[in-house]
């Protein structure tokens, strides 16, 4: 099998002509003498979900927070929306993997955060979180707390607050990883409704490959030492397709053995 | 605890010391102890005089504005000290130094600064009890979860709705942690202050009747000063089982 280098993944990008949400050109980021990432240059389509794959230490959650402004890459530039961006900014809002939730503030306030420090009066602030609250599935939580909910149920909260700034971009730092088997399957599934209503970009981290194969519009390999892009896939056969019957589509059975073959030299 | 599956209330070990006390006074041994209910007699006459009163609201209101300094400045300094490399880096030796050194040898130096007046058992109170506070506070900030500053950070906070939206209440069990370590050491500080810069308040109170050996009226007024202390430090106490169902999860 041929893997295609950057360059040719860029340029095909280029061809289908789609507009990219955010771009990050030539991104380095060196933490002293380690080399957390090296020259990495990545486009993320808008509207499309794009998932960073690979093993643990190839910089894929660095690579993430230097999109969301949270770190600044030693040299290279993030765009968004075709501006440069270098700080955290309302165009991007971010799920973390352990939540971040405020213990002392109840479910109604944490979704309302991001509203709130941008000076949102109270009412309004609490009307919109309550529709996102709804729609993650979580009403008749307004008033919990978060050591009151189950972990999922904390990742459904993080993910409300994330939806109620309205960014464009959705940052999610292996949201997943930290909620037990059931709850994510059903969390990949409301993933895909959630791309296909809302019309928001979103770059997704990820170490397990079913859950990028099976949420993303492309998949972006990452590998260590150097930190590179070593392929970009864009599942296109099942996309379309009913949730249910996904995991048993020959192109995704295959795309997943495909990834695991590239990747399993670097598993020590 | 349960003694012989009877369930005792809490603090009934008092009781038992109670009784030593009496037995000890009764028995006349030594002048220092008078017995336990003659401490009490005095307490009942004694907590309605003018000079009681005078007493109380002195040492109170000193005490009460050397909290507050000690509070409204330690925490957020504190605060700053866990956020701020630098800032820990410059400030950490000395609220170290201050923390373990004998501040009573200070406090002739804080009469020539600051006079012989209320503004030096202010000022006493607040370098008795500052320093532990500003400490926990740093120990709570330390401890907060990165991810959570990253949140703040990510949706926009500024620097300062970072302080008190997230900092502030992230290491709030800690805070009140060191507030109530604190305002114990402020008792001792605003009588050290009393007895030694001007001899005011509960200070000059203790002073009369330990010159004039009047033992059960010295026992009185020790018992209501450690009452009010102990009833502040349980107040406290119970705010911070409040939140405690945090410190866990954060």
């Amino acid at each position: 099998m041929v893997m295609p280098q950057i360059k040719e993944a860029v340029m095909q990008l280029d061809v289908s002509g789609t507009e990219n949400a955010v771009v990050a050109r030539n991104v380095s980021k060196n933490y002293g003498k380690v080399e957390a990432l090296k020259n990495m240059s990545l486009e993320f389509p808008r509207g499309q979900l794009t998932s960073l794959l690979g093993p643990s230490g190839c910089g894929k959650t660095t690579l993430l927070k230097i999109i969301g402004g949270l770190l600044q890459p030693t040299s290279g530039e993030i765009e968004v929306n075709g501006k440069p961006v270098n700080a955290p900014g309302p165009d991007r809002a971010f799920v973390f993997q352990d939540f971040a939730l405020m213990p002392w503030a109840n479910v109604i306030r944490n979704v309302a955060f991001g509203l709130e420090l941008r000076g949102v009066a109270k009412s309004e602030r609490e009307a919109i979180a309550e529709k996102y609250i709804a729609d993650v599935g979580l009403k008749g939580f307004e008033k919990s707390y978060p050591h009151e909910l189950s972990g999922g149920m904390r990742q459904r909260v993080g993910l409300a607050r994330a939806l109620s700034v309205d960014a464009d971009v959705l940052l999610m730092d292996e949201p997943f990883s930290a909620v037990d088997e059931q709850t994510r399957r059903k969390f990949q599934e409301d993933l895909l409704r959630l791309v296909q209503n809302e019309n928001k970009t979103f770059i997704f981290v990820t170490h397990s490959i079913e859950e990028a194969v099976y949420v993303s519009d492309q998949i972006a390999i990452l590998l260590p030492r150097p930190s590179r892009v070593s392929e970009i896939i864009r599942p296109t056969g099942f996309r379309s397709m009913d949730a249910d019957t996904i995991r048993r589509n020959p192109e995704y059975l295959d795309i997943v053995d495909r990834i695991w073959a590239s990747l399993r030299s670097y598993v020590e | 605890m349960t003694v012989f599956g009877i369930r005792l209330p809490a603090m009934s070990s008092l009781i038992l010391w109670a009784l030593l006390w009496e037995i000890v006074g009764q028995l006349d041994l030594t002048f220092f102890i008078p017995p336990l209910s003659e401490v009490v007699v005095t307490l009942t006459g004694v907590i309605g005089t003018s000079s009681f009163l005078k007493a109380l609201s002195e040492t109170a209101y000193a005490f009460a504005m050397g909290v507050f300094f000690a509070v409204v400045i330690g925490i957020p300094v504190g605060i700053l000290m866990g956020k701020n490399r630098l800032t820990d880096e410059l400030l950490l030796p000395w609220v170290n130094m201050f923390l373990s050194a004998p501040l009573t040898a200070l406090v002739p130096v804080l009469m020539v600064l600051f006079g012989f007046g209320m503004k030096s058992i202010i000022i006493t109170t607040t370098l008795f009890a500052i320093w532990i506070i500003i400490l926990n506070t740093r120990a709570g900030v330390l401890q907060i979860n990165r991810s959570l500053v990253e949140m703040a950070h990510s949706y926009g906070a500024k620097p300062l709705a970072a302080f008190y939206k997230i900092y502030f209440w992230a290491a709030l069990p800690e805070i009140l942690g060191g507030v109530r370590i604190g305002i114990i050491r402020a008792v001792k500080g605003v009588i050290i202050g009393q007895l030694l810069i001007s001899i005011v308040g509960f200070g000059a109170l203790f002073e009369l009747y330990a010159s004039n050996f009047l033992m059960s009226h010295f026992w009185a007024v020790l018992i209501v000063l450690f009452a009010l202390a102990f009833s502040v430090s349980e107040i406290l106490a119970y705010m911070e089982r409040r939140v405690a169902y945090y410190a866990a999860s954060r």
